[in-house]
């Protein structure tokens, strides 16, 4: 009856999951570079649409910046030589081009407030902010992390529960507000740390590093309470997925199980919200920056807002979705390197 | 029903009634200086005290709660009202051109927070409540997309979805008889999600100075005005503060267990 | 002494009764098969030897390995036995094995979490064991992830894993269920090549009593919980005791009288029908490959005729199943319904659809569940340009669920009121309600335990003298495709390879892969159906 010998047949297997298909065999540095190479064309064709839209509103904007910097009673031959020096006289789409053209080798233009390059009033700013949203991603990180393992080990335990209870308030808390209270307690009660103001790197990277603490902790906390609450609800995900099973009949205790097996599957959807975060760090991170008068690129939008400064306005914003959308594209590149799957795919 | 849902539903819905209530009778006026009794501690006549005007705080939470509640309403209801069809499109017409587009362009509104397109709209048209609406309801577009689109994803497989295609029925059709009932529960759900996040946005906005504009009372604003007198009069922070965490507390309490009580197998994409 | 010995197994979960009074035993070199429908509580004693059930379980009685019993043994314990002592086998090999890590780790890890031998030997006893169940290195490297692998193959990866370590007992619960016949005749093979092997026992879950027949030296046939009877297989088969054991080897080889087909004007004609899919480009300059999941592709079923359509997964029957219907445009080549086109300017043509329905395999996802019964069955009205209203809906609602057996007051009930047998019926009775012409049932019997199984293809035969129905029976299930069809066609890899009379194809295919289908298919021993 059995006449078959066992013996694997090509024939049979149905083309999609098979690896019969070119793509899924060739190795894995190839199929790597060409997912990357697709996801970088994505995130060039985002930046540009970005760029547009983002140009295109600030054009909007009612009001000349040259007669806006002179007062009303300005002449009209000291405006056009301003319009000249500012490159506001030629046409929108040259003046589009001639503004990216700019930013691609580093020149943001000229402020209208001050009239010193935008690109070197960014630097100064960018030394604030961008550490400050790493330190905050590596805090909430390194709490989220493990206090999601932990309460996905407990489930449904005192622990679990106890844990849970905490996320939940620290999704509520606004982090401003819970910079402020960070502030009373351990800068105006304690001493511990100055109520705000920046160091500067000059004395120090401790000294910079004490500074930045306060906010940091006050942008990380909430932001952990949401990623260990995801870290959570992804291993208990995998936790009922066939193969954890598959990994106990093997003999792995729930807890080898569960780090050799869950932790690597469970950091899927956490990636994802990793790389939203650093948008929310970045954006809390100018809302923080007013606690804490911090010199950041919070403080330099909002002043170049009250000046009308637009070109300010506008290469900070661009340079904040520059840098949304490069740590999206990294999240997918770390996608690939987590999943063997994505790499398959072209 | 969990004491999620219950103890959520009743956070929420003091919230609201306070809002409301603010309409008809709050406990003082919110406008009304009264520079003798400025930053009295929480007493018997001033509940939550006064501000350094003498500005009753209770009647100013109370207006506030109001301007959070409409900010983030109106929000999510944009995000609901132009998200869920482009997500339903999507989902009908998967890997087409149009559900390619539909993605791309979500992905390129994730790239702007709320707050950037609240600077962007600020910086041109000034600043105001409007401002705070639109930026948070633009963030809220894809959001609502991208969880519609996925939900009806995998209805779009269910074998009930080909019956009807068989009874000869097109997509858009489907999408309004089958999909959207089917995704209703998910949908609720993740509404009130974003209605908390929205409450959090609305606050963050404001207290930077771009969301609602004087007189109009904003718990964020309350929080900016307090800050240089947190050392000396902590309860102008605290109260404000608390008033939010009850807030987006009990909406994410009632999210939670709205979906434990409507299907255990939703999932809440919470960004 | 027996290898496992199970002595008055009784098992609750959250103060649910699972398990009662369970008694079984396996033999060094024996295979015991435990058989029996949905909730007879056949998987939950297999878990119940790996004490891996789910959380709020209680347990009574004793499970002895050896000797030892191991409701007594600590965690730690139970960890060092699993995987060493016993190996176990899913019955879902697509999710069965972790997808982020590559089979040679897979397999690796099974030997190293024991610490029974270095690395390095740890690495070529994987590789040997992968080797052994059909898997060689030279063409399945250790580096492969799960996803590169069919269905069988990552079955086969499960096996190595589970006798990595030479087990002394192996359970598999399920381990063909999910697999094509071809494959499914492998996995067997292999299996018994391994008991005698490693003269291993094997507890072995399986619903299938084709199967069962075929490779247990023990039955143990389980009902609600029970063990209902038990005995060496031979023997069993030829006395069985149970009324139970007896309606179920009866209805799995359930047999059915069609009545004659009554005239023979071609209804459906397929000509030279192509369907391409896209494939992923494979460059980003590179135009995109197709793949041909239904190639050239001719017949013709006649009015009143009950054609059957078998293949294995992957074969293209549900991509010619909804060309067909008119859901998905062809690419080549002509479907006539009455002579007329069922896609026409690429669009699919209503007026033909309205002579057509469908029966899903699913029973659980073929309805909206917010919908109730008489909503449901009745969508189909909406391909008619003057559907029935108020009186003659209610009536034709009334005529058609019991037709199918069920009653008419079912029709203001939800969907999740009913049993699997049941939904399968209000989608019969869906498809019926317009009196198509033509049906097409899509796996219809294959999710249904098999004495649900008989009666719905009762009901068909019932069906087919009532309303003469013509219809295309699509299925993996030889058996059932020979009793319930007039002619068949046999399909592979988009072609049809043999098409005739149902009888003659199955008593003298033509074609080897026909042949091979029909080798592999497991068969119920006649002696089963004589006694009942």
């Amino acid at each position: 009856m059995h006449s078959l010998v066992p013996q694997v047949s090509p024939v049979f297997l149905p083309v999609e999951r098979s690896c019969w298909t070119r793509s899924a065999c060739a190795p894995n540095v190839a199929s790597m570079l060409r997912y990357a190479l697709k996801r970088l064309i994505s995130l060039m064709i985002s930046l540009a649409v970005a760029s547009v839209v983002i140009f295109a509103v600030i054009e909007v904007a009612p009001g000349d910046p040259a007669s806006f910097m002179l007062g009303v009673n300005a002449q009209e031959d000291t405006l056009a030589a301003l319009r000249a020096e500012l490159g506001l006289d030629v046409s929108k789409v040259q003046r589009y081009f001639n503004w990216i053209g700019g930013m691609v080798v580093g020149d943001f233009g000229t402020s209208y407030t001050y009239r010193t390059p935008v690109s070197q009033m960014i630097a100064d700013r960018l030394w604030v902010s961008l550490p400050l949203a790493l330190y905050a991603l590596t805090l909430s990180t390194a709490i989220a992390f493990p206090v999601g393992i932990y309460a996905a080990a407990r489930r449904g335990k005192p622990g679990d529960l106890t844990v849970m209870g905490a996320t939940q308030l620290g999704i509520a808390v606004p982090n401003f507000w819970f910079a402020m209270m960070l502030v009373l307690i351990f800068a105006i009660n304690l001493r511990w740390f100055n109520a705000g103001g920046f160091a500067g790197w000059d004395k120090g990277v401790w000294t910079g590093l004490h500074s930045l603490t306060l906010p940091a902790i006050a942008l990380a906390l909430p932001q952990a309470a949401i990623l260990a609450r995801v870290m959570r609800s992804s291993l208990l995900d995998i936790l009922g997925e066939d193969f954890m099973r598959t990994a106990r009949a093997k003999g792995l205790s729930r807890r080898q199980a569960l780090w050799r097996h869950g932790v690597r599957n469970a950091l899927i959807p956490v990636l994802t919200i990793i790389g939203l975060q650093f948008s929310f760090l970045l954006a809390g991170s100018i809302i923080i920056e007013q606690v804490f008068y911090l010199p950041g690129l919070g403080r330099l939008v909002f002043q170049a807002i009250s000046a009308r400064d637009l070109i300010v306005v506008e290469s900070v914003v661009m340079l904040l979705v520059f840098a949304v959308i490069t740590v999206n594209f990294l999240v997918d590149l770390a996608y690939a390197a987590v999943d063997p799957r994505l790499r398959s795919r072209t | 029903m969990s004491r999620n849902l219950i103890l959520g539903a009743c956070l929420s819905s003091l919230v609201v009634l306070a809002a409301l209530v603010s309409f008809v009778w709050t406990p003082y006026d919110y406008a009304a200086l009264n520079i003798p009794d400025k930053l009295q501690p929480p007493n018997a006549q001033h509940w939550f005290g006064t501000d350094h005007f003498g500005r009753d705080m209770f009647s100013m939470i109370m207006v506030g709660a109001r301007t959070s509640i409409a900010v983030a309403l109106v929000a999510v209801g944009i995000g609901m009202a132009l998200g869920v069809p482009l997500g339903l499109t999507a989902a009908a017409r998967k890997e087409s051109w149009l559900d390619e587009l539909i993605m791309r362009g979500n992905d390129l509104v994730f790239a702007f927070p709320s707050l950037v397109i609240a600077i962007l709209i600020t910086a041109v048209f000034g600043a105001g409540a409007i401002n705070a609406i639109i930026a948070i309801g633009i963030f809220n577009i894809p959001v609502f997309a991208r969880i519609t689109r996925g939900a009806a994803l995998s209805l779009w497989e269910r074998e009930f979805i080909l019956a009807a295609r068989v009874s000869g029925k097109g997509a858009a059709r489907i999408s309004a008889e089958h999909i959207l009932p089917n995704v209703a529960n998910l949908l609720i759900v993740q509404g009130t999600i974003q209605f908390s996040l929205g409450i959090l946005a609305e606050a963050g906005l404001s207290y930077v100075g771009l969301g609602a504009q004087p007189p109009t009372p904003s718990w964020g604003r309350m929080l900016a005005d307090a800050q240089t007198m947190v050392s000396f009069a902590p309860h102008l922070a605290l109260i404000p503060g608390l008033a939010i965490i009850v807030t987006v507390l009990g909406l994410n309490l009632l999210g939670d267990g709205l979906r434990d009580w409507l299907d255990p197998r939703i999932r809440v994409a919470r960004a | 002494m027996s290898l496992l010995e199970i002595e008055n197994l009784s098992l609750s979960i959250h103060g649910t009764d699972i398990l009662k009074q369970v008694n079984l035993s396996v033999a060094p070199g024996q295979i015991v098969a435990v058989t029996g429908e949905s909730g007879s509580g056949k998987s939950m004693t297999a878990l119940a030897v790996m004490r891996l059930l789910p959380q709020g379980a209680v347990t009574d009685g004793a499970i002895r390995l050896s000797g030892s019993d191991l409701l007594n043994q600590s965690e730690t314990d139970m960890c060092a036995l699993r995987g060493a002592a016993i190996g176990m086998v899913f019955q879902e090999p697509m999710t069965a094995l972790n997808p982020v890590k590559t089979i040679g780790d897979q397999v690796m890890e099974s030997i190293l979490i024991h610490k029974a031998m270095p690395p390095t030997r740890a690495r070529d006893r994987a590789e040997e064991v992968l080797t052994r169940v059909g898997l060689p290195s030279d063409r399945f490297p250790l580096s492969r992830y799960p996803h590169e692998l069919s269905g069988g193959q990552r079955q086969r990866v499960v096996i190595a894993m589970a006798i990595a370590l030479r087990p002394k007992l192996l359970i598999a619960d399920e381990p063909t269920t999910a697999l094509d016949v071809t494959t499914q005749a492998q996995i067997l093979e292999l299996l018994r090549g391994l008991v005698t092997e490693f003269g291993m026992g094997l507890l072995m879950i399986t619903h299938d009593l084709a199967v069962v027949a075929d490779m247990a030296d023990q039955i143990v046939v389980m009902r609600h919980g029970e063990v209902v009877e038990s005995g060496a297989t031979g023997h069993l088969l030829r006395n069985m005791q149970h009324p139970y054991t007896r309606m179920l080897f009866d209805a799995s080889g359930h047999q059915v009288a069609l009545p004659e087909p009554a005239q023979s004007q071609p209804l459906l004609e397929v000509t030279n029908v192509v369907r391409d899919y896209p494939l992923p480009r494979k460059s980003l300059f590179g135009s995109p490959g197709h793949y041909r999941a239904v190639d050239h592709v001719s017949f013709t079923l006649n009015r009143g005729e009950r054609l059957g359509l078998v293949g294995e997964s992957g074969c293209g029957k549900s991509t010619l199943t909804k060309a067909v219907l008119g859901l998905e445009e062809v690419q080549g080549g002509d479907i006539l319904l009455d002579g007329q086109p069922v896609f026409s300017g690429h669009k699919p043509n209503l007026a033909v659809r309205r002579k057509m329905q469908v029966v899903f395999q699913d029973p659980y996802g073929s309805f909206n569940p917010r919908h109730r019964v008489a909503r449901l069955i009745t969508e189909p009205f909406h391909l008619l340009d003057a559907p029935p209203t108020n009186a003659e809906r209610q009536d034709r609602i009334a005529e058609m669920l019991s037709a199918v057996g069920l009653s008419p007051d079912d029709a203001g009930k939800y969907i999740h009121e009913f049993s699997g047998g049941q939904r399968q019926r209000i989608a019969i009775a869906r498809a019926l309600i317009i009196r198509p012409e033509l049906i097409l049932f899509d796996e219809a019997v294959s999710a249904l335990d098999v004495s649900v199984r008989a009666q719905i293809l009762d009901l068909l035969v019932e069906l087919c003298e009532a309303y003469d129905l013509t219809y295309l029976f699509i299925s993996h299930d030889l058996s059932v495709v020979r009793t319930i069809t007039d002619r068949v066609m046999v399909m592979r890899a988009g072609i049809i390879v043999e098409e005739g009379e149902t009888e003659s194809v199955f008593s003298d295919p033509k074609h080897q892969y026909t042949k091979d289908l029909i080798n592999a298919a497991p068969t119920l021993p006649d002696i089963g159906r004589n006694v009942a």
